[in-house]
């Protein structure tokens, strides 16, 4: 007895078999058995997984305008493992959220496995022409809508304004410039990178392969055309290659406390960011305040104003939802009702999707003393407007990015180039798809 | 040992007592009642144990595909797995690291229980508790703590080299992180193995002490040759532990992945490797035969060892 019951401790101490294939269909059996909805007379239930902070204030406004509809929030984690969890409950067919946040670059992830409800159907696109225009054309495909956008990044710099000072730099306009810049203060002093170049962002390397013109992903349904190396890739990789060999830039892993103390004590001039970075910021950085100021993305041509996203939600419906009507509307009115809205901008600090709200002088004219009161939303609303269009994701992102964090990490070891990185990726999600059934052109 | 009647003996004969209640009588709902009690733990064990492992084991012989369904490919995936370099390296990266780090910590845990138990110690549960406390702490916190620890520019570690002009190692490297990681596991697990000797430990009469003093055996010779043999069965238990956790890794490389991404690869172990296989990968199947394959490599390595012991044992007597 003794002996068996400390065996027993023994496994669970070391996540016995908690990983694998057994564990995988145990904590199935546990979503299905945690999340029944209940069934109340006339009311509807619907169970919402978010991670967006206080967004329970959005929930009581939406209840209060709609009597028959409760909603059920659950916090499921931060983007992958909700996802995680989402996958199991999809997976067992029951236990799934009727409307859930998923990010832009994972919505093709969860309609190739039929998870997400085409709600064009419920009238979703009738809000359509409120949204900032490529939003839509993320969440939709053709005429089917499969989510309503929540909140975006569009991408910008964050640069601290006294090491420019202090070294001279000008804040760049182009590639070029930021090349000459980081350049210039490597030779100042070379133990202030001009920036970092994360190995594990597959998000914010896609960012500024998108900003470049890339399209690595084609495609609908089983056919899919991969281009991830295609000569606008080749071209930042190069471009980066450049700045990582002289040193003038580091690769080191983002969103950590090493990194955090990095951007706070200024090991980095600048930090290229999107639109939630500024908020973000200043919560993980509070010794540089005032410091920080904030610009737009450099371009690749002179007088271009091309800017990309990294990052941001959209709610959707789960196909296996009861209600699909109900949790259409939930979607929507969370997102698109103007009190609902503002709040997620004011309160959760979402930056918004709403043409309105993005035009509206009070959300423009907002300051913060973090950057020295400047203007920071005007700044990110400028290249929310700005941001490429016809970009897409691959049906199975998450796969291109873990490989993408693979390749980049030799890359930041030495032990391949850029280019070779993107080129072993290319074969590696190309021979992915094939393997998964697609008809894969290159 | 045949006069002495120990304990334990002694609780079982009054249990069966003086025979108020003839055998016979008891009849089949008495027979029943052990069963009844054992009924909680069969259910969970059923469902939480057996079930899953069959339902894993049915998947492993499918192929899913993101366009084209299920499909039965018998034994495809565990052909792909036995062939699969990176599942391979990730199990000989794991016994190196076993072999390295398993004796070190259940060195220092029978270490730690032999001081600890020969009472000469101040404050005994205090140290008790102090060594067992890393095992309180959640891994995840845990790998959080040392991540901030072995930091390369901002860490204490680099900072306090720095400040003493040495060349500090960056602990989260590749040729490092092995290292890094193990003590971070001997760190947690130190003490609850150490527990597990403590306890075999006090369970031995305190005569036996006595009768190592009187023969003249100094302190260190009664715990080499009296304790350690006597207490066999608790080191082979936390030995089979070790080998099992050590196989099984996943949540101290899964933490170190966020600050070293390029060092920590989706199949640095095995188990991150089949966790990767069925949540980003979504090669659901392929990830339960991977998993079949290394509870087969833990079966081998654990019976390995006890084979091992067993004719050492034999071989001492």
């Amino acid at each position: 007895m003794k002996i068996g019951r400390s065996l027993g401790l023994g496994l669970t101490r070391r996540d016995f078999l908690k990983m694998s294939g057994a564990g995988l269909a145990g904590a199935t059996l546990l979503g299905s058995a945690a999340c029944g909805g209940s069934e109340g007379s006339g009311q509807v239930t619907l169970t919402f997984w978010s991670w967006v902070p206080d967004i329970e204030k959005e929930i009581m406004l939406f209840e209060k305008a709609h009597p028959g509809i409760k909603i059920k929030y659950v916090n499921a984690g931060q983007g992958l493992p909700q996802y995680t969890k989402l996958k199991t409950a999809l997976k067992a067919g029951s236990g799934a959220p009727d409307v859930v946040q998923i990010e832009f670059q994972y919505i093709p992830t969860f309609q190739q496995i039929d998870a997400l409800a085409d709600i064009s159907q419920q009238g979703a696109s009738n809000v359509k022409s409120d949204f900032v225009g490529w939003t839509w054309g993320q969440v939709s495909e053709g005429s089917k809508v499969y989510a309503i956008p929540q909140d975006i990044g569009p991408m910008g710099l964050l640069y601290r304004k006294d090491l420019f000072d202090e070294y001279g730099l000008k804040v760049p306009e182009t590639w070029d410039e930021f090349a000459q810049e980081a350049n210039k203060l490597y030779d100042a002093n070379p133990d202030v990178y001009m920036t970092d170049f994360p190995p594990n962002d597959g998000g914010w390397f896609t960012g500024l392969l998108w900003q470049a013109g890339s399209r690595p992903f084609k495609g609908s349904g089983d056919e899919l055309t991969i281009n991830i190396n295609d000569s606008a890739a080749m071209k930042v990789a190069d471009y980066w290659q450049e700045l990582i060999d002289t040193g003038a830039v580091d690769m080191a892993p983002d969103f950590n406390n090493e990194w955090y103390s990095a951007l706070d004590r200024g090991k980095y001039a600048l930090w290229i960011s999107a639109a939630w970075g500024p908020v973000f910021l200043s919560g993980v950085a509070k010794q540089s305040k005032g410091k920080w100021r904030a610009a737009p993305l450099p371009q690749w041509n002179a007088g271009d104003q091309i800017s990309a996203n990294w990052g941001g939600s959209t709610s959707a419906v789960i196909d296996q939802t009861e209600y699909p009507e109900e949790a259409t509307e939930f979607a929507v009115w969370l997102n698109h009702n103007s009190k609902s809205a503002k709040m997620l901008a004011d309160e959760s600090f979402l930056f918004p999707t709403l043409e309105s709200l993005l035009d509206s002088s009070e959300f423009l004219s907002k300051t913060d003393p973090f950057y020295g009161g400047q203007e920071v939303n005007r700044v990110f609303a400028e290249s929310a407007k700005q941001v490429d269009l016809g970009f897409e994701w691959s049906p199975f992102q998450d796969y291109v990015y873990t490989q993408m964090t693979e390749q980049l990490g030799q890359v930041s070891n030495g032990s391949i180039t850029m280019t070779e990185a993107l080129n072993n990726l290319q074969d590696q999600v190309v021979k992915y798809a094939k393997d998964q059934g697609f008809k894969v052109k290159e | 040992m045949t006069d002495q009647v120990s304990p334990a003996e002694s609780g079982t004969k009054r249990s069966e007592g003086p025979s108020f209640t003839p055998r016979r009588r008891r009849g089949f709902y008495q027979a029943g009642i052990p069963y009844l009690f054992l009924l909680p733990f069969m259910v969970l064990f059923l469902v939480f144990i057996v079930l899953p492992l069959v339902y894993a084991l049915g998947i492993s012989v499918f192929e899913t595909r993101l366009v084209g369904g299920n499909a039965f490919v018998g034994l495809d995936n565990y052909v792909r797995a036995l062939g699969d370099g990176n599942f391979w390296e990730g199990v000989r990266r794991m016994v190196v690291f076993g072999i390295f780090q398993v004796p070190i910590m259940l060195g220092m845990a029978l270490l730690f229980a032999l001081v600890l138990d020969s009472g000469t110690v101040w404050l005994r549960n205090l140290f008790r508790l102090g060594f067992y406390l890393p095992y309180a702490v959640p891994s995840v916190v845990a790998a959080l703590i040392w991540g901030y620890l072995y930091g390369p520019s901002f860490g204490p570690i680099t900072q306090l080299a720095e400040l003493l002009n040495f060349p500090a190692p960056n602990l989260l490297s590749d040729r490092w992180m092995l290292a890094s990681i193990a003590n971070i596991v001997t760190w947690e697990f130190t003490g609850y193995n150490m527990i597990i000797m403590y306890a075999a430990l006090q369970s031995l009469p305190a005569e036996l002490d006595d009768a190592g003093a009187v023969d003249g055996a100094k302190g260190w010779q009664i715990a080499l040759y009296i304790k350690i043999p006597m207490i066999r069965s608790a080191i082979f238990l936390t030995v089979i532990f070790s080998i099992i956790g050590t196989l099984q890794l996943f949540n101290e490389p899964n933490i170190m992945f966020a600050i070293a991404p390029q060092v920590i690869s989706n199949d640095y172990t095995p188990n991150l490797y089949a966790y990767t296989l069925a949540f980003t990968n979504q090669e659901y199947n392929y990830s339960a035969a991977i998993s079949f394959v290394l509870g087969a490599v833990v079966v081998v390595f654990s019976y390995a060892f006890m084979l091992l012991s067993n004719r050492a044992e034999l071989r001492s007597r």
